[in-house]
């Protein structure tokens, strides 16, 4: 059992105990909370112009000393993205984005091959310190290898040695293209092609770094694996690209975590994440994501358009996202599972929390092929503010999918009387044998359950995110227990000063 | 039990309160001292619930007119919060289910913010478990209960000895028990009022709030009051129960009418 605990937080609380919680709609009344990861790293930085062309394309791989096929794999998908349009069928809004006003590539100046960490510049690595992220020998966290990505490039990844007496890949993506580009060329765009929808042909397009893990047959990854994204620049997109490949009969969970400073301005990120799961294989995906989401009167923050993607290649293979999504003023987040193998498992369990003027449109697609393939669907959205939180899912059961499993389960909790909260479920069926469930639910937090918990001494904001992290229980149990932590506290801060 | 020096810890004068518009209590006086059990009967709707929620310090009730002293202080100007934790006590008519949250861990917040209160230290996960499992006890309570979510699932009778476990390890001051025996069976009641009997000391006070001369076969009160309308009519000993039991409520009625107050 995960409980937030906000005491910790309080001296910034703005919050008039006397005339707390007198009525709904003032339980509802979310006022500004300091967002932390806010600052902005002071360091030279490599940028290349604004705006995106044809030659920004090579710029970007030449830059990156690519291989040949790399630049055709970019070129195709650039070409592709210049024909088709921007999605508007996600219940959000925003204005038109400029995508010549965006930098393509900006990186740290540091000398060019980093072979330790001693090369690192100081200031990175006291910028990850800051966020909680150690990557120094002495202080790293136990047990769980980080890749570090500033901006548009991956700057450290931790344990590496470790990792690979045991023949697991942890590198950024730009290292794997050099090291392990057999691998590459056979999966990278296998899962998301490069023409699967705008923001993935854009990714693919103009991707910068990311991490890449390959887990060897047979192997059970000895550590968690985590990739930590960090925006530095405000006018700069990241397009982060990550690729994990579980061969028959391995297993890995990976954790991905998100920050970036606030900056008045939006800014664009669109990143595409693939994972291919063989016969046997499980890969369980967390994320924490923790943009920076906007003031309290929707100015600034990150545009989230993300395409995340997981194939059940294998017979009796398993995918599990699970994510806790509280920040980026919109987020366009689709985590899907293809079970293409027989007895394949694809599992979602997400947590978002929209305030102010957020706006969330996520959710999954579980797409059944293979023969007595299994689902299983768990979404919680919390909508305070004006926010606007839908969750949009899909459930498709092909015909040969004999005895395909389905169930869902999308409850949402609305507080206050200004923000909302949708469900879209679709689901289509081509197979009679198959069963699909879908629960959903929608509830206020109640000035009784509020009541009852006050009158046991607990406090009103304490109250507050019991019921919310009650809410949430299903979804914090299948949370790795290194990210639980960081995942309580985030939830907590963000509905720190909320109520009042 | 009486005894005449004993402290006063909760003093209640010409209290008035609305929830809305609607007046509903009309001017309560109570008066408990350390040591005593009171009975609090009436018709539905005389104010009793009420009564214990303004004690409380539920948010939908105003006070429109009077004082709470609790101990010496001003009861009214306290967060429900801060009068659980120094002291107050509601044993809820329908305790609150809340999903998802453990049991277990509910009570061992709620039990830390009392004792950090009382200037106790705070128990962690395994003092705190063996402190319950004694206390589950008082309730006969199967400790499965503590693995689930607050109240959630439980039968009306469970709930009940929630709420005395809730009292057991909190050991309030002032217990205020509302229609704690609405619900359970003969076997269930006989066992919560034995609880409650356990936890009946010389420091502290009860008020039951109930309809029934049963419950007040188990528990004995020292005084038995009568609501009405917003406000205490008649008080007494434990004979007054019988009389109500043998005669109802009508000579109250009567009472009203007679000064004009229907």
């Amino acid at each position: 059992m995960f409980r937030f605990s906000l005491k910790a937080f309080a001296p910034s609380l703005i919050f008039d105990r006397l005339s707390a919680m007198t009525s709904q709609s003032q339980v509802g009344q979310f006022v500004a909370q300091p967002y932390k990861y806010g600052f902005v790293t002071e360091i030279e930085t490599e940028k290349i112009p604004k705006g995106l062309d044809e030659e920004v394309v090579r710029l970007i791989s030449a830059k990156k000393k690519e291989p040949e096929f790399l630049l055709d794999f970019r070129l195709k998908a650039f070409r592709h993205w210049l024909e088709i349009k921007e999605p508007n069928w996600a219940g959000l809004d925003y204005p038109p984005i400029d995508y010549q006003d965006i930098v393509y590539y900006a990186a740290p100046k540091q000398k060019s091959k980093k072979n330790s960490l001693d090369e690192v510049d100081p200031k990175l690595l006291e910028t990850f310190d800051k966020l909680g992220i150690p990557l120094s020998e002495q202080k790293r966290l136990s047990n769980v290898a980080v890749d570090a990505v500033f901006d548009s490039v991956s700057i450290a990844t931790t344990y590496k040695e470790k990792l690979a007496e045991h023949g697991v890949v942890f590198c950024s993506i730009g290292e794997a293209v050099k090291e392990y580009s057999d691998l590459i060329k056979r999966y990278l765009g296998s899962i998301v092609p490069i023409n699967d929808n705008y923001f993935a042909a854009l990714n693919s397009a103009v991707f910068s770094d990311g991490s890449f893990v390959f887990i060897p047959r047979g192997v059970e990854c000895p550590m968690e694996l985590s990739s930590y994204f960090r925006i530095n620049s405000g006018d700069t997109g990241q397009f982060e690209r990550t690729l994990i490949i579980a061969e028959e009969g391995s297993s890995v969970s990976y954790l991905e975590g998100c920050t970036a400073p606030m900056f008045d301005t939006n800014t664009l990120h669109a990143a595409v994440v693939e994972l291919v799961a063989l016969d046997d294989a499980s890969i369980k995906y967390s994320t924490v994501q923790n943009w920076y989401a906007g003031n309290e009167d929707g100015i600034g923050g990150i545009y989230n358009f993300v395409t995340k993607r997981g194939q059940c290649r294998g017979a009796r293979s398993k995918i599990s996202w699970s994510q806790v999504e509280t920040g980026s003023a919109i987020t366009w987040k689709y985590p899907s599972c293809i079970l293409q193998g027989e007895d394949s498992v694809g599992e979602f369990y997400s947590v978002a929390l929209t305030n102010n003027y957020q706006q969330a449109d996520t959710g999954t697609k579980m797409i059944h092929i293979g023969p007595r393939t299994r689902s299983t669907i768990v979404s919680k959205g919390i909508s305070a503010g004006h926010s606007s939180n839908s969750y949009r899912g899909l459930v498709q059961i092909g015909p040969k999918a004999f005895d395909a499993k389905n169930y869902s389960q999308c409850d949402s909790m609305l507080i206050g009387d200004q923000a909302a909260a949708n469900t879209y479920p679709y689901m289509r069926s081509q197979q009679p044998d198959a069963s699909i469930e879908h629960e959903a639910s929608t509830c206020r937090i109640s000035e009784d359950q509020l009541f009852y918990l006050q009158s046991r001494g607990i406090d009103f904001e304490e109250a507050i995110s019991m019921i919310v992290s009650g809410f949430c229980r299903d979804v914090f149990n299948q949370l790795p227990m290194e990210f639980a932590a960081e995942a309580d506290k985030l939830l907590a801060l963000k509905l720190e000063g909320s109520v009042g | 039990m009486i005894c005449s020096d004993a402290p006063v810890l909760i003093e209640i004068c010409d209290l008035h309160a609305r929830v809305d518009d609607q007046p509903i209590l009309n001017g309560v006086n109570l008066t408990i001292k350390a040591g005593e059990i009171h009975a609090l009967m009436g018709r539905n709707g005389s104010g009793k619930s009420t009564l214990s929620k303004v004690l409380a310090g539920h948010p939908a009730y105003s006070v429109t007119q009077g004082s709470v002293r609790y101990c010496g202080q001003d009861l009214l100007t306290l967060q429900p919060d801060q009068r659980s934790r120094i002291g107050v006590f509601l044993g809820f008519q329908y305790p609150v289910e809340i999903p998802g949250v453990s049991n277990l861990e509910f009570l061992r917040v709620s039990t830390n913010a009392r004792r950090l209160e009382k200037g106790q230290e705070e128990l962690d996960t395994f003092a705190f478990e063996d402190f319950v499992q004694e206390r589950l006890g008082l309730v006969q309570m199967d400790p499965a209960f503590l693995d689930r979510s607050v109240n959630e699932g439980f039968s009306g009778g469970e709930k009940k000895r929630n709420e005395i476990l809730q009292m057991a390890l909190l050991e309030p001051l002032v217990a205020i028990l509302d229609e704690t025996d609405s619900g359970l069976d003969i076997d269930a009641l006989r066992i919560v009022s034995a609880g409650v009997n356990q936890l009946s000391n010389a420091e502290n006070a009860i008020l039951l709030i109930t309809h029934y001369q049963r419950l007040l076969d188990l528990i004995k009160p020292d005084y038995v009051h009568v609501m009405a309308a917003g406000r205490i009519v008649r008080s007494g000993d434990k004979t007054l129960a019988l009389e109500l039991e043998r005669n109802g409520y009508e000579w109250v009625d009567q009472g009203l009418k007679a000064l004009g107050t229907t």
